[in-house]
C-alpha cells in the first residue's frame, strides 16, 4: 500500500478529533446540552484529548473543559476527581499563550463554585503557575489568569492569603495599568476579592502601591470598570481608620460623587458604599465628607434610585448622624430628613425599612430641635405602625421602636406628640407623656443654678 | 485657921448670899445684858451688813467690769465674724459674676458656639448646592454626549445603507422610489442618496474579534485563532569586536551568480523552445482543434486484450505491471518440517 493511503487514515482521525472537539465546545456553550453531554461520558473523552500532539486539538478541548466546569459545580468536581488539574498546570508552564488562556480559563471555571474545589486548585500548585502567567505579554492570558486568582480569592481569608503569598498583588496592581479595559476590569476584581476578608491583606493590597492607580481610574468612562474600581476600594476602606484615610488621602472626594450621578445603577451602588465606609470610622472622617458635599449628592443618589441600590446611602446618613450633632444638623439642613421618611413609606423591603428606620433615629435622637426636624416630617406615626405591625420582620420591630423611643425622648413638638396619646402602646405612653410634662410644667425640672451647680437647661 | 473655918461657916451663907445678890442682880444684869447684847448686835448687824453692801457693791463693779470685757470680747468676735461674712459674700457673688461671664465665653467660643455652627451649617448648605449643581451639569453633559454619540452613529449608519442602495437614486428617465411623482418634495432618503458615494463592494474583510474571556464562543473554529504576526526588524547596534567590515561582507553574501557554461543556459531548455514553437503555431491558428480524418473506423475499435493476460475482473497485473511473485513466502508456512 502506498504511504499516501496510510496517511490518509491518520488525517482521518485527526479530522474527526479536531470536529469531536470543536462540536463539543460549541454544544457546551447551550446549558440544555451540558446535561446530555454529562450523561454522554464527555469528562473521560475530553481528558485523553487535552494531552494531543496537535496543539488546537488541546486548546480546543481545554475551552470545552472549561465551559462544561463553568456550567454546574459537579462537572467542576468530575474536572478534579479525574486528575486533570496536575496535567493543565503543568502544560500552562509550557504552552502557547491559547493553551494558557483556556487552561486558566478551565482553573477559573472549577474554582468559582466553592472553597473546597477552589483548595484543590491551590492544592495541585496552581496559583505559581496563574502568577507566572501574570506576566505573560499577551493581555488576554493576562486576564484568564486575573481571573482565576479572583475567583479563588474569592471564598474565604485562607485561599486569599495563599494567593497573596504566591506574590500575585504586585502583579495584579501592574496589569490594573495596562490600557486594555477588560484587563482592568478583571484586576480591580481580583484585588477586592483579595482585599475584602481581613484587615491585613488589605494592608498588603495597599503596601503595593494599589490606592493611587485605583484612584486615578475613577475618572475612566466605562461603567462596569468604574463598579469593580469603586468595590474594590470600599473593601479596602472598611476595615480599620488608618485605611479609609489612606483611600482619603488619595483625592477620590470631589470626584467619586460624579460617579453618584452615573447611568449605570451599580456604579451608584458602589459609590454610596464607599462612602459610607469611609464615614462610619471617625467623626473627623464624617466630617471631611459632609465638608466636601457628598451628603447632599448621597441624598440625591437615593432620590433616584429604588431598591437595594438604595440601602448603602441610606446606612451612610446613619452613620454621618450617629457621630454627633453638628454632624446630625448638616444631614437635616442638606434635606436628607424627608427623602429618608420617602424610603421607609414608599419602599417594600424590611431590611431596607429597618435602615431607614435606624438613620432616623440616629438623626432625631441628639436634641429637641433635631427631634423637631424629624418629627415635622411625620414619620413618627409610620415607625409607630412599623413598630406594632404583626407582619414585620424582628429586626424591623426592634429598630423602629429604638428609634421612637430615642426620639421621643428629646421630642417637644406637641402637634407631633398628639396622635401618640391615642393609639401607642403603654411602654411609647410612658415617654410621650413625659415630655408632655416637660413641655406643660418645666418648673418641675428646672433646678437653680447653686443647687446643681449646674447652669439650667432651659427649652 | 478660925478665918478658914469662919470663912468655911460663912461660905455657904456666902453662898446663898451670893447667890441671892446675884440672882436679883442678875435678872436686871440679864436685862441690861440683854438690851446690850441686842444694841450690840444691832449695831454689829449693821456694820456687817454695811459691810457686805460694801462688798455687794464692790463686787458688782468687779463683776460689772469683767461681764463688759468678756461682752465686749464677744462682741469683737460677732463683728469679726460678720465683717468676715459679708466680705466673703461680696467676693462670692464677684467670684460668681466673673465665673459667669467666663463660662459663658468659654461654651460661646468653645463648646457650643452658635455663630460659628450658623456659619458652618450655613458653608455646607452653599457646599451642597454647589456640589447639586456641579452634578446636575455633569449629568446633563453626560446625557448630551450620549445623544450625541448616538446621533453620529445613527447617521454613520444612515450614511452606509445610503451609500449601499445607491443604486436606488432616480434617474432623469426613471424615477426612483424615494422620489415618486405624486409626491410634491422628494423623500429625504432621496436627498441623500444623492450625496452618498456609491459603494465598490469589496472582498469581505476579516472582522477582527476581540480576545477576551467574556468571548470565548468565538473560539470555535482554530482558523479564528489569531496567528502570529511577523515583527518588524529590531534596530541593530554596531556589534563590538573584530568583525570584518559590513559592506565587504555584504558584497560577499551578495555576490551575484556567476553560473558556469554546463549552467549558463536552463536545463529544460529544450523542452521551453518546443513551448514558445507551440505557443507561436497556436497564436497562428484559427482553432485549436485537431484536424480530423474523414473516417474514424480505426478510432472506434475496441481494444481486445490477451486471454492470457486477463481474469474475470480485469486485466492482471502480471505481465503487465509486475514479473517476478509479489510474496514468495505467501505459499510458505511456518511450521518447521517434522524431523
Amino acid at each position: 500500500m502506498s504511504q499516501r493511503q496510510v496517511l490518509q487514515v491518520f488525517e482521518q482521525y485527526q479530522k474527526a478529533r479536531t470536529q469531536f472537539v470543536q462540536m463539543v465546545a460549541e454544544l457546551a456553550t447551550r446549558p440544555q446540552n451540558i446535561e446530555t453531554l454529562q450523561n454522554a461520558g464527555v469528562m473521560s473523552l475530553l481528558r485523553p484529548l487535552l494531552l494531543d500532539v496537535v496543539p488546537t486539538i488541546q486548546q480546543t478541548a481545554a475551552l470545552a473543559l472549561g465551559r462544561l466546569a463553568n456550567y454546574n459545580d459537579d462537572l467542576a468536581e468530575a474536572v478534579v476527581k479525574g486528575d486533570i488539574l496536575p496535567q493543565l498546570v503543568y502544560s500552562l508552564a509550557e504552552q502557547n499563550r491559547f493553551y494558557k488562556k483556556a487552561a486558566a480559563f478551565v482553573l477559573q471555571a472549577v474554582g468559582k463554585h466553592s472553597p473546597q474545589l477552589a483548595q484543590a486548585i491551590v492544592d495541585c500548585g496552581a496559583l505559581d503557575t496563574l502568577v507566572i502567567c501574570l506576566e505573560d505579554f499577551d493581555p488576554g492570558v493576562k486576564e484568564a489568569a486575573a481571573s482565576a486568582l479572583g475567583f479563588i480569592a474569592r471564598h474565604n481569608a485562607e485561599l486569599s492569603q495563599a494567593v497573596v503569598d504566591a506574590g500575585a498583588v504586585p502583579l495584579l496592581v501592574l496589569c490594573i495599568q495596562e490600557p486594555e479595559i477588560a484587563l482592568k476590569r478583571i484586576a480591580a476584581s481580583a484585588l477586592s476579592d483579595i482585599s475584602k476578608h481581613s484587615p491585613e491583606l488589605a494592608q498588603t493590597v495597599v503596601d503595593a502601591g494599589a490606592i493611587a492607580h485605583l484612584a486615578q481610574m475613577i475618572l475612566n468612562p466605562d461603567s462596569k470598570l468604574k463598579r469593580q474600581i469603586l468595590s474594590a476600594l470600599s473593601q479596602i476602606a472598611k476595615h480599620s481608620v488608618d485605611l479609609a484615610e489612606m483611600v482619603v488621602e488619595a483625592e477620590i472626594f470631589p470626584v467619586v460623587l460624579t460617579c453618584l450621578k452615573d447611568k449605570d445603577e451599580y456604579v451608584k451602588k458602589n459609590a454610596s458604599t464607599l462612602i459610607r465606609e469611609i464615614a462610619k470610622h471617625t467623626p473627623e472622617l464624617s466630617q471631611l465628607v459632609v465638608n466636601a458635599g457628598g451628603v447632599a449628592a448621597v441624598t440625591d443618589c437615593i432620590g433616584s434610585c429604588k431598591g437595594n441600590i438604595r440601602l448603602p446611602g441610606i446606612m451612610m446618613l446613619g452613620y454621618v448622624a450617629a457621630h454627633s450633632e453638628n454632624l446630625a444638623m448638616a444631614v437635616i439642613i442638606s434635606k436628607g430628613v424627608p427623602q429618608l421618611s420617602l424610603c421607609l413609606a414608599e419602599e417594600p423591603e424590611d431590611h431596607i425599612k429597618a435602615a431607614a428606620a435606624w438613620a432616623l433615629g440616629q438623626i432625631g435622637r441628639h436634641t429637641p430641635e433635631h427631634a423637631r426636624a424629624v418629627a415635622v416630617t411625620n414619620t413618627l406615626p409610620v415607625l409607630l405602625s412599623l413598630y406594632l405591625s404583626a407582619e414585620s420582620s424582628e429586626d424591623l420591630q426592634i429598630k423602629s421602636k429604638k428609634a421612637i423611643k430615642s426620639i421621643l425622648q428629646k421630642c417637644t413638638y406637641l402637634p407631633a406628640l398628639e396622635p401618640f396619646l391615642y393609639d401607642a402602646p403603654p411602654n411609647i405612653l410612658k415617654h410621650v407623656v413625659g415630655q408632655f410634662s416637660k413641655v406643660l410644667f418645666p418648673w418641675i425640672f428646672r433646678n437653680t443654678s447653686a443647687e446643681s451647680g449646674q447652669l439650667p437647661t432651659t427649652y | 485657921m478660925a478665918t478658914l473655918a469662919r470663912l468655911q461657916a460663912r461660905s455657904t451663907f456666902l453662898a446663898q448670899q451670893y447667890y441671892f445678890r446675884n440672882s436679883v442682880v442678875d435678872i436686871f444684869r440679864k436685862k441690861e445684858y440683854d438690851a446690850a447684847v441686842k444694841i450690840q448686835s444691832w449695831f454689829r448687824g449693821c456694820r456687817v451688813r454695811a459691810y457686805l453692801r460694801h462688798l455687794h457693791r464692790v463686787a458688782t463693779v468687779i463683776q460689772k467690769c469683767w461681764r463688759g470685757y468678756l461682752g465686749r470680747q464677744q462682741y469683737q468676735l460677732i463683728v469679726k465674724l460678720a465683717f468676715c461674712s459679708m466680705k466673703m459674700n461680696l467676693y462670692n457673688a464677684m467670684a460668681v459674676r466673673i465665673q459667669k461671664q467666663w463660662r459663658g465665653y468659654r461654651i460661646r467660643k468653645y463648646c457650643f458656639n452658635y455663630f460659628y455652627y450658623k456659619e458652618y451649617l450655613r458653608a455646607v448648605s452653599e457646599t451642597n448646592d454647589a456640589i447639586r449643581e456641579a452634578l446636575e451639569e455633569f449629568a446633563e453633559m453626560k446625557e448630551r454626549e450620549d445623544k450625541k454619540a448616538d446621533l453620529e452613529r445613527k447617521e454613520k449608519k444612515k450614511g452606509y445603507e445610503a451609500r449601499k442602495m445607491h443604486y436606488l437614486l432616480s434617474t432623469k428617465q426613471i424615477p426612483g422610489i424615494y422620489n415618486s411623482p405624486f409626491r410634491k418634495d422628494p423623500d429625504p432618503w432621496e436627498l441623500r442618496l444623492q450625496k452618498a458615494k456609491p459603494l465598490i463592494s469589496q472582498r469581505p474583510k476579516v472582522k477582527k474579534i476581540s480576545v477576551s474571556v467574556s468571548n470565548w464562543p468565538a473560539y470555535a473554529s482554530p482558523q479564528v485563532l489569531p496567528q502570529p504576526k511577523i515583527l518588524p526588524p529590531i534596530d541593530r547596534k554596531p556589534c563590538q569586536g573584530p568583525f570584518r567590515d559590513i559592506t565587504e561582507v555584504l558584497e560577499q553574501r551578495y555576490k551575484p551568480l556567476e553560473p558556469t557554461l554546463r549552467v549558463a543556459e536552463p536545463i529544460n531548455e529544450l523542452q521551453a523552445a518546443r513551448e514558445e514553437l507551440r505557443k507561436q503555431e497556436c497564436m497562428r491558428n484559427i482553432h485549436d482543434d485537431m484536424f480530423l480524418p474523414f473516417s474514424s473506423y480505426n478510432k472506434n475499435k475496441k481494444y481486445i486484450p490477451l486471454m492470457h493476460s486477463s481474469s474475470k475482473y480485469g486485466p492482471d497485473s502480471y505481465g503487465s505491471q509486475h514479473f517476478r511473485d509479489e510474496n514468495p513466502t505467501k505459499w510458505l508456512c511456518n511450521k518447521l518440517e517434522a524431523n
